[in-house]
């Protein structure tokens, strides 16, 4: 690859996605972040049960999207040829992991206001 | 403080560091430079890769040129994806678009062929007798595929009789996908090979022999399956760090490698393919094959002046450019793109890539009387499949040198699944962006 900026990286997301999609998923993955910071000003502390639980789905998220991806791509396990690979591998899951993760807890806070007695 | 003064300020904080946020992301896009202002006429033949990622490229450095850009063919095809149709991995319309899609409105598209080029005149006359002057002429025409110097072949035949031809187009993959499938299943002898002329992606064709291996042993047919590989010369790839990795490989597969077999005539009928070789004709039997023909300039390009006049591509009339600046050795207001262009390397869609910037800025700098330091090095690259999820991404220069693009973290010369997901994933993705001028 000649020069990799960040315009043609989200140039190429775009091309992978379709725009629409693409830009909804920036969206809905900054809306998440920002949900989460919200919970945390309106907290004031990363809330430890909605923690437990939230990490409790990141298991999930992690092979949900290894498994994902290796549908998307006809691929499997025994693919896997190198050092790289797993990093790559490993990586899909804690990015699955994390946003599971994030989502649980943003899902939980939201469903609950915070304690009154603080 | 009450939960109500508690929430507002908390929102405040919140919205103002929203903002900020969003701020930053506005201020740190890319500065435009300002566009150059010019009259010139330009004219691009051929809407292929390489003529429509230079439109589009032209469009945004330039500001008042008449662009004209000359290609019959309404539909755009994603030549790199032919692989993956014939691997059943894609439907055939994974590769096709439309040309009027991918091009910019300041551009005029003339919906015919080009007929007649005069270098001398700066013109060119369409198959229509349309006659477009120029003041600079971009060739990005392709090449042509000479199926009529294969004896004996028809391109009706593609899909039956064990007979493929995965490079014809996407429909012509698809149907060997459903040979291939076939002869995966009952077993019997493949023959591949390649031609003897310059070709675009040498990979491909041993790819696919790659690939019916893999089908072969997924299904457990293997034992029941002989695959023969045909190289045109001593070698089975040009660069020889890859040509020794990919003979290990089909060692290890089971591949039997023959050299100096160039591919001169198929007989549907008995079944044979025969070779010219130094010793002499070689008739060879087949149960699955994938013809791929001689490939040359396409006629306007060779019944022009623009052709190498003397060396070793007399016969296949590609234009006589610069290695380096892929300027006309001739006539400095002509250059050539993608796989019209007479250079030892480079008839992948990746080095279309590294090329159109560089003759980009070689006609923009002639418009500004300014130099271009601008130089294409030879770049090719190459995710030589070499199982369904896996790959090796093979990339190098006019010297040979392996030019890894992920160095230390991508190993060229290993088969790796990531190498496989760029190519399934990131690869048209890519290319489109390419089109548009974006990458």
């Amino acid at each position: 690859m000649k020069e990799l900026t960040l315009e043609t990286l989200i140039a190429v997301f775009q091309e992978i996605f379709g725009a629409a999609l693409f830009w909804t998923m920036v969206v809905v993955a900054l809306m998440i972040t920002l949900a989460f910071i919200f919970v945390l000003i309106r907290d004031r502390s990363v809330e430890a049960r909605y923690l437990a639980r939230a990490e409790l789905s990141a298991p999930i998220g992690a092979i949900a999207a290894i498994l994902f991806v290796q549908y998307m791509t006809n691929s499997g396990f025994s693919d896997l040829g190198g050092p790289i690979d797993i990093i790559v591998l490993m990586l899909t899951g804690i990015a699955g992991a994390g946003g599971l993760t994030f989502l649980a807890y943003v899902v939980q806070a939201f469903m609950r206001q915070p304690e009154k007695d603080r | 403080m009450n939960d109500l003064d508690h929430l507002t300020a908390s929102r405040r904080a919140f919205l103002g560091m929203a903002a900020g946020g969003l701020a930053l992301a506005g201020a740190a896009g890319p500065a435009r430079a300002e566009k150059v202002k010019t009259t010139a006429s330009i004219v691009i033949l051929g809407a292929g890769a390489a003529g429509t990622a230079m439109a589009n490229r032209l469009v945004e450095r330039l500001d008042g040129a008449k662009i004209t850009i000359i290609d019959a063919r309404k539909r755009h095809l994603y030549q790199p994806g032919f692989t993956l149709v014939a691997a059943g991995l894609k439907p055939a319309d994974y590769s096709v678009s439309r040309t009027g899609d991918w091009l910019p409105r300041q551009v005029e598209w003339i919906e015919e062929g080009a007929a007649e080029i005069d270098p001398e005149g700066q013109k060119v006359v369409t198959t229509g007798g349309k006659t477009v002057a120029y003041d600079f002429l971009i060739l990005a025409t392709g090449l042509k595929l000479d199926w009529n110097a294969v004896e004996g072949f028809d391109m009706n035949m593609v899909g039956t009789g064990g007979i493929g031809a995965v490079y014809a187009g996407p429909e012509q993959a698809a149907a060997t996908w459903g040979a291939m499938n076939r002869f995966t299943d009952e077993g019997g002898k493949a023959v591949f090979f390649r031609p003897a002329t310059e070709m675009k992606c040498a990979g491909a064709p041993l790819k696919y022999t790659f690939l019916t291996d893999d089908y072969a042993r997924r299904k457990g047919s293997r034992g029941r399956v002989q695959i023969d590989y045909h190289a045109h010369s001593g070698a089975l790839f040009s660069v020889p760090i890859v040509n020794e990795k990919v003979r290990m490989l089909f060692d290890d597969r089971g591949v039997n490698m023959h050299y100096k077999h160039v591919m001169k005539s198929i007989d549907p009928g008995r079944k044979i393919i025969t070779f010219s070789t130094p010793e002499g004709d070689h008739e060879t039997d087949y149960d699955f094959t994938n013809v791929i023909p001689p490939m040359v300039a396409p006629d306007v390009i060779r019944n022009s002046p623009l052709p190498w006049q003397d060396g070793k591509w007399v016969n296949e009339g590609w234009a006589e450019v610069d290695p380096e600046t892929l300027r006309h050795a001739r006539y400095r207001n002509v250059f050539a793109i993608g796989d019209i262009a007479g250079v030892p390397k480079g008839k992948t869609a990746a080095s279309v890539k590294w090329q159109v910037p560089v003759a980009e800025d070689h006609l923009v700098a002639d418009i500004q009387g300014r130099l271009s330091p601008e130089i294409y090095n030879g770049y090719t690259s190459c995710p030589l499949i070499t199982r369904v999820g896996r790959a090796m991404l093979v990339e190098f220069d006019y010297k040979n040198n392996l030019t890894p693009s992920f160095p230390g973290v991508i190993a060229p010369l290993e088969e790796l699944w990531i190498s496989w997901l760029m190519k399934e994933v990131a690869l048209k993705a890519t290319y489109n962006a390419m089109l548009r001028g974006k990458a």
